[in-house]
């Protein structure tokens, strides 16, 4: 129906606190224009912004990496954090409410995964993690309303 | 045109291609009489033809592209559209997408036909193989058809959906400071998503102290029932309203109970009116007869 | 011009009579939430003030990490001897902090400043 508007990855840099509201803004921006709804697009940014301070301060920094998708039916954003960082040993424990080693109320990833649809996590001790996570627009958007 | 045998170098994908394209034309005439084309262009025949030749062209394309078994075959994509809103509009009017399928194959007999008499013996295996590949590219378009109607369909039914949910939802202003969602039905996670926004929005709109849910219309409260109404509670709070749970039936009080459910510090009252009551006592504001205290006011 | 100008303006801190008014706008960065958590207490601290009311209305998104600063920020003043009311959270923000699993028990909150004034001049909690 549509060729255009499926942009590429758009990939961001995540090593300061400047980069996190970057990043926020970029994901906020894209998923406006995507058509998700206000409160969708506040879910997204806040699951975002948590795992893109995940990848600053356990994963030393790393990127962000957002994709745009659309499966015919409806469209999506995927968004990759990924560091080099030291990776996650027990995986279990981290996506557990409340486990923290990083001062925060630990609810990182296991918060994050709850606002989102997909949610996944790639992570090897001493070479990095990869978190992924996507949402898809929840209704159809009134495009083609009943009569033209 | 005829096909000679000098022709007969070209495979039949490309023959019935190129005779597509020539005898657009004339297939177009035939089919805009079509059951599946002239009950959509009911006001122009002009326009059902014109529609015709598109589709023509864009089975003339997959024929030389020789794709023709291939309902992804990029010469559809033209037509796509189209067809998803003929399929449309059949659809609306009743017909199941089984129907539509059948009116398309209904297009098979003219251009078959058609195609017969491009040949001076149609009885030649060359011409056999024309026709073949002519049936089977229409029997990808069915396929095509058949798939944009079922698209057609789930997006109808995707839309009442959502008006369903936006139309069983009201929020309602019982008091100045006090609104009230009266649940019925099913509580389900969209529904709860759509019961928990129009209860925040009306909170802010009617700047709400207290929000009461009503749930003396909801057949059978479950665990996750439960966590939908502690999480609407629990939003409400944040944005500085208490909300009351109204309307617990003795049965449904049972469950919970039972089910070990634990509605911690959610505030609950047996009727949507003990609720109101509540909800009036802490603004104090007080609720009289007018002929117990007539000197009141 | 992908990085937000150095030296954003500081959020800016208002005294009502015995009341710390604070107004959170826009993004706000982690280095700059802390910097506000420390301003604030070092206030309440030399002020006496009896009340603190954060207005986060012109916050789009409240992350883990600012919910906890806040509630930081009310535990903090709660031993200096000041109730703190969190005002004006959108809905969405709402929700979405529902989700994310904060539910800031122990904050108090209001609708609007407005009304966090109120509940504090009421002084009941």
């Amino acid at each position: 129906m549509q060729q255009s508007g499926q942009a590429s990855a758009t990939s961001l840099p995540i090593g300061s606190d400047a980069d996190l509201a970057w990043v926020r803004q970029q994901v906020r921006q894209c998923a406006a224009q995507l058509g998700f709804g206000l409160v969708q697009q506040t879910k997204l940014v806040t699951a975002a912004s948590e795992l893109a301070r995940n990848t600053l301060v356990h994963g030393g920094g790393g990127r962000a990496e957002i994709t745009p998708l659309d499966n015919g039916r409806t469209r999506g954003l995927r968004m990759c954090f990924i560091d080099s960082g030291p990776g996650i040993r027990d995986l279990e424990l981290a996506m557990t409410d409340g486990y923290t080693t990083g001062g925060g109320l630990g609810l990182g990833l296991s918060g994050a995964k709850r606002l989102v649809h997909e949610f996944s996590v790639d992570t090897e001790p001493g070479r990095g993690t990869t978190v992924t996570a996507v949402a898809w627009v929840a209704q159809v958007p009134a495009s083609r309303p009943g009569v033209r | 045109m005829r096909v000679s045998e000098q022709d007969a170098a070209g495979s039949a994908p490309q023959i019935v291609g190129s005779f597509l394209e020539q005898r657009k034309e004339q297939i177009a005439q035939r089919w805009a009489d079509a059951p599946l084309f002239r009950s959509v262009f009911t006001v122009s025949r002009d326009e059902a033809v014109e529609a015709c030749k598109a589709v023509v062209e864009a089975l003339s394309e997959v024929a030389v592209s020789g794709r023709l078994e291939d309902v992804r075959a990029p010469g559809f994509g033209t037509v796509r559209e189209q067809l998803g809103r003929m399929s449309a509009t059949r659809a609306r009017t009743g017909s199941t997408p089984a129907q539509i399928a059948e009116e398309v194959a209904g297009l098979r007999a003219p251009a078959v036909e058609l195609l017969r008499e491009e040949f001076a013996d149609p009885a030649t295996p060359q011409a056999h193989e024309c026709v073949l590949a002519l049936t089977l590219l229409l029997g990808t378009l069915r396929l095509v058809v058949m798939e944009t109607a079922l698209d057609a369909n789930a997006e109808l039914i995707e839309r009442q959906r959502q008006q369903l949910l936006e139309v069983a939802t009201p929020v309602i202003k019982l008091w100045e400071g006090t609104v009230a969602v009266p649940l019925i039905g099913t509580l389900d996670s969209a529904r709860s998503q759509v019961v928990m926004e129009s209860l925040l929005e009306a909170i802010v709109d009617q700047r709400a102290r207290y929000a009461i849910l009503d749930i003396t219309g909801v057949p059978t409260v479950d665990s996750l029932v439960a966590q939908h109404l502690m999480k609407t509670v629990a939003a409400a709070r944040l944005m500085g309203a208490e909300c009351i749970v109204s309307g617990i039936r003795p049965a449904i009080a049972q469950t919970i109970v039972q089910l070990g459910i634990d509605l911690g510090s959610v505030l609950t009252r047996a009727s949507l009116s003990d609720a109101l009551a509540y909800a009036l006592g802490k603004q104090g504001i007080e609720v009289s007869r007018a002929d117990a205290g007539a000197s009141a006011r | 011009m992908n990085q937000p100008t150095p030296g954003q303006p500081a959020v800016p801190v208002l005294a009502l009579g015995d009341v710390l008014l604070v107004s959170l706008q826009g993004e706000l960065h982690d280095g700059m939430a802390e910097q506000l958590q420390h301003d604030i207490t070092s206030r309440v601290a030399t002020s006496g003030v009896t009340g603190v009311v954060i207005d986060i209305s012109g916050v789009e998104i409240v992350d883990s990490f600012l919910g906890r600063v806040l509630a930081e920020i009310a535990s903090t003043a709660r031993l200096l001897a000041a109730r703190t009311v969190l005002a004006g959270m959108r809905p969405a923000v709402a929700i979405t902090l529902v989700e994310l699993g904060l539910t800031l028990p122990g904050l108090v909150t209001a609708l609007d400043v407005d009304r966090a004034m109120e509940l504090l001049s009421r002084g009941g909690s």
